[in-house]
């Protein structure tokens, strides 16, 4: 029973709609999805069974992270004096490129052929397991769900639970095929198969990478949230530790951390707190018996500035990526997670993906919601989601020439033609007279109505219009009121 | 928003900020109210803009219809054609100038006026004013039936079982899912019956109906199920983009289970047109 080494990650195929249209197909996928959401939906209302203190909580989870972000760059550079001073060395990336060359650096300077990582979504921002993978390392993930789409050449379609569109049958067939173990589903035994191919791998590597939830400006500290102990052991077992995460984690301070924490861990999982929080500040002191020798931080920008520059799209980063917002979304829960084809999925994803990869890269993403604000209602620092889903609307289907440049790839739904049409809708509903005449023609002529409109009567009979308007009834209505 | 970004004053965020107050209503039924009637009233449920009138009127309440409204601007503004979208509302303003409620028996619409006419008009202070005073005295019908007028409804019609379907956006702007249970409530032979997930979206969303028809026919497909499976006879809905959604799926389906009105089913349960 061995791990398989070098794993590369897939390439997305197909567009979004092509594979949403797929995901719909699948019913065990949809099916998995479903039960999982329902599950997460309830733990989360159980959490929050007090409506008065969430709407509190959420409220000052809000104004704690507006408060960071209003002074970003003061904080992270407290952040890099207070890591320095504790004995963590601080590299900033704007780009993944260069997060990976900072990585690479640090693992060629000492010669180390395998990494065990902790659940990082910063690292799958960077593809570091496919990077690394290129060179001859290994990067195993540590974290259960990761370890299995890992290990079935997949990336996460969640970003708290990342095997989540997986079942346990599923599990165990992938076990079985892969690790060479005898077939079982049962969940327990499933778990203690990981863990011993992880603890070997723990002892062995040579670096351990992890993200990080809060980086804490005042006193220099990376906390870490996790349920496995994974997170734990990927960053005190191995000499070498490198935390990754992006620039918009930081916090003022550690009482800023409590009330997030709590919203965190309640609105992702229900749970109270979470089964182990690592407080990492510096690496092995001389009287320490463990520890990693090394610390390292890579801070990542990855198109966060773009989005800090504006004062609403800013509210982006508020986020502190706890999934609730994917369990409330039907659409997410329809689809999954791998259709949106980037590595946030959900409503987040839909509204920091542009600012990652650019517009032009996911030109469906805004536009695949309903804006029914199940997410916007559940985010427990109150990121006005649905309202920053139409913010990219309507920077989607600016002329790509408009002087005024927010972000990269804005205007790639552009089309004369649509805004031809949406011209003509506003002149007719701005115009009482053209309303008149339009509302004259389609209750007159509504037989001629054609059966077959488009996408809408690919679901639904053709709308007819009424014989009359209430227009119509309604002057009718007054006249005769006037008559008595 | 903008203010907590760039004044915030370090460390006065330990305690959290007040929560919004409910909304106030006022105490007297008013003389006399505009009728927004929404777009999709006016050309596919006409009979619902009138039951409203009929409602409201029976109230001893005065109800304005101005001939030159259309839409509230809506459609444009979610597909992110801003522009466009305040022309629209821009040409709705002087028409329900007049210092008295404006009731709209649509509750995305009607969310539309209350929560993003402010947005709209964010770079015109004189037109901001007056679309803040706008949303101050718009309501949605059920809500302004039960809280502003105190409707005490007597059921005259046989017991039947229903479903409620609340918009999306109704319901987290303006809470008019308990608008409508606490009407129906009035009604002694109807029962409501809860149906599957009936908090989920209906799939409409306006033009992400025709942009992402995959995605929006399984969310139909899903919410008319759950409405069958709920065993209502009726369903209803006081927003009308949901109801021809629901309506034209269930339809296409062949099924004989329908959406009505919120209006036209109050109307017709308390004696309306005998």
């Amino acid at each position: 029973m061995s791990a398989p080494t070098l794993i590369p990650t897939v390439e997305v195929q197909d567009d979004f709609r092509t594979r949403a249209h797929k995901a719909l197909g699948d019913a065990q996928l949809r099916n998995n999805f479903r039960s999982a959401m329902d599950s997460l939906m309830t733990k989360r209302a159980v959490a929050f069974s007090d409506a008065h203190e969430r709407e509190h909580l959420r409220a000052l989870g809000n104004a704690i992270r507006a408060r960071a972000l209003s002074k970003l760059p003061d904080l992270l550079e407290q952040l890099e004096q207070n890591l320095t001073r504790n004995g963590v060395k601080v590299h900033w990336a704007e780009t993944v490129d260069e997060a990976n060359d900072l990585v690479l650096s640090i693992i060629r300077a000492h010669e180390a052929r395998q990494v065990i990582k902790g659940k990082s979504m910063v690292s799958e921002e960077m593809e570091m397991n496919h990077v690394l993978a290129e060179q001859g390392i290994e990067c195993l993930e540590s974290d259960m769900g990761e370890f299995i789409v890992q290990l079935d050449h997949e990336k996460p379609s969640h970003i708290i639970m990342p095997a989540i569109h997986k079942n346990a049958g599923q599990v165990a067939s992938l076990f079985h095929d892969k690790l060479g173990v005898e077939y079982t589903k049962d969940v327990d035994q499933l778990i203690q198969i990981g863990r011993k191919v992880l603890r070997q791998k723990f002892f062995e590597a040579d670096i351990g990478v992890s993200g990080v939830n809060f980086a804490v400006a005042e006193t220099g500290t990376l906390l870490l949230v996790e349920n496995e102990g994974n997170g734990r052991m990927s960053t005190t077992v191995p000499p070498v530790h490198i935390a990754v995460t992006g620039i918009e984690k930081v916090v003022e301070n550690l009482r800023d951390v409590v009330p997030l924490l709590s919203l965190l861990t309640r609105s992702a999982l229900g749970q109270p707190i979470t089964t182990y929080v690592n407080m990492i500040s510096g690496p092995r002191k001389a009287h320490e018996l463990d520890g990693p020798q090394e610390v390292h931080l890579v801070l990542l920008d990855n198109g966060r500035s773009q989005a800090f520059a504006d004062s609403e799209l800013r509210q982006t980063l508020n986020c502190i990526r706890c999934g609730a917002c994917m369990n409330h979304c039907p659409v997410y829960t329809r689809i999954g997670g791998h259709a949106y084809g980037e590595v946030y999925p959900g409503p987040i994803g839909k509204i920091i993906t542009p600012h990652m990869v650019g517009l032009a890269k996911v030109p469906d993403h805004p536009s695949a919601s309903s804006l029914c604000g199940a997410c916007g209602e559940v985010c427990p620092v109150k990121i006005p989601i649905p309202s920053l889903l139409r913010r990219l609307r309507e920077e989607n289907v600016k002329a790509p020439d408009s002087p005024n440049q927010v972000m990269r790839g804005q205007g790639s739904k552009y089309s004369r033609k649509e805004r031809f049409i949406w011209n003509a809708w506003a002149r007719l509903n701005s115009s009482p007279a053209l309303y008149r005449l339009f509302g004259f023609f389609a209750t007159r002529l509504r037989n001629l109505t054609p059966s077959n409109i488009g996408p809408w009567t690919q679901n639904h009979s053709a709308p007819k219009p009424a014989a009359r308007s209430l227009h119509d009834l309604a002057r009718a209505h007054q006249g005769k009121q006037g008559d008595q | 928003m903008s203010e907590l970004f760039y004044n915030a004053v370090p460390n006065t965020t330990r305690v959290a900020p007040p929560l919004p107050e409910p909304r106030q209503y006022p105490s007297e039924k008013p003389a006399r109210v505009y009728l927004f009637g929404t777009c999709v009233v006016d050309l596919f449920y006409p009979e619902a803009g009138m039951d409203a009138i009929h409602l409201l009127e029976r109230e001893g309440i005065r109800v304005e219809y101005p001939q030159e409204q259309s839409c509230c601007g809506q459609p444009a503004y979610t597909s992110g054609y801003t522009e466009q979208a305040r022309q629209v509302a821009r040409s709705q303003l002087a028409l329900f100038a007049g210092d008295f409620p404006v009731v709209v028996p649509s509750g995305s619409c009607a969310g539309m006026i209350r929560e993003h006419y402010a947005d709209l008009f964010k770079d015109e202070p004189a037109t901001l004013q007056q679309v803040q005073a706008l949303a101050a005295r718009t309501y949605e019908l059920a809500e302004f039936l039960l809280n502003v007028c105190k409707v005490q409804f007597k059921d005259s019609g046989e017991p039947v079982k229903v479903a409620l379907h609340t918009s999306c956006s109704a319901r987290r702007e303006m809470n008019t899912h308990l608008h409508g249970r606490a009407l129906l409530a009035q009604l002694g032979n109807v029962e409501r019956v809860e149906h599957n997930h009936e908090s989920e979206c209906c799939g409409f969303g306006g033009t992400f109906s025709v942009r992402m028809p995959d995605i929006s026919g399984a969310m139909v497909a899903d919410k008319t199920r759950a409405l069958k499976e709920s065993g209502a006879h009726q369903v209803l809905s006081a927003d009308c983009g949901c109801l021809m959604n629901i309506n034209g799926a269930l339809e296409k389906q062949r099924e004989t289970l329908r959406g009505l009105h919120l209006a036209s089913f109050l109307w017709q349960r308390t004696g309306g047109g005998q």
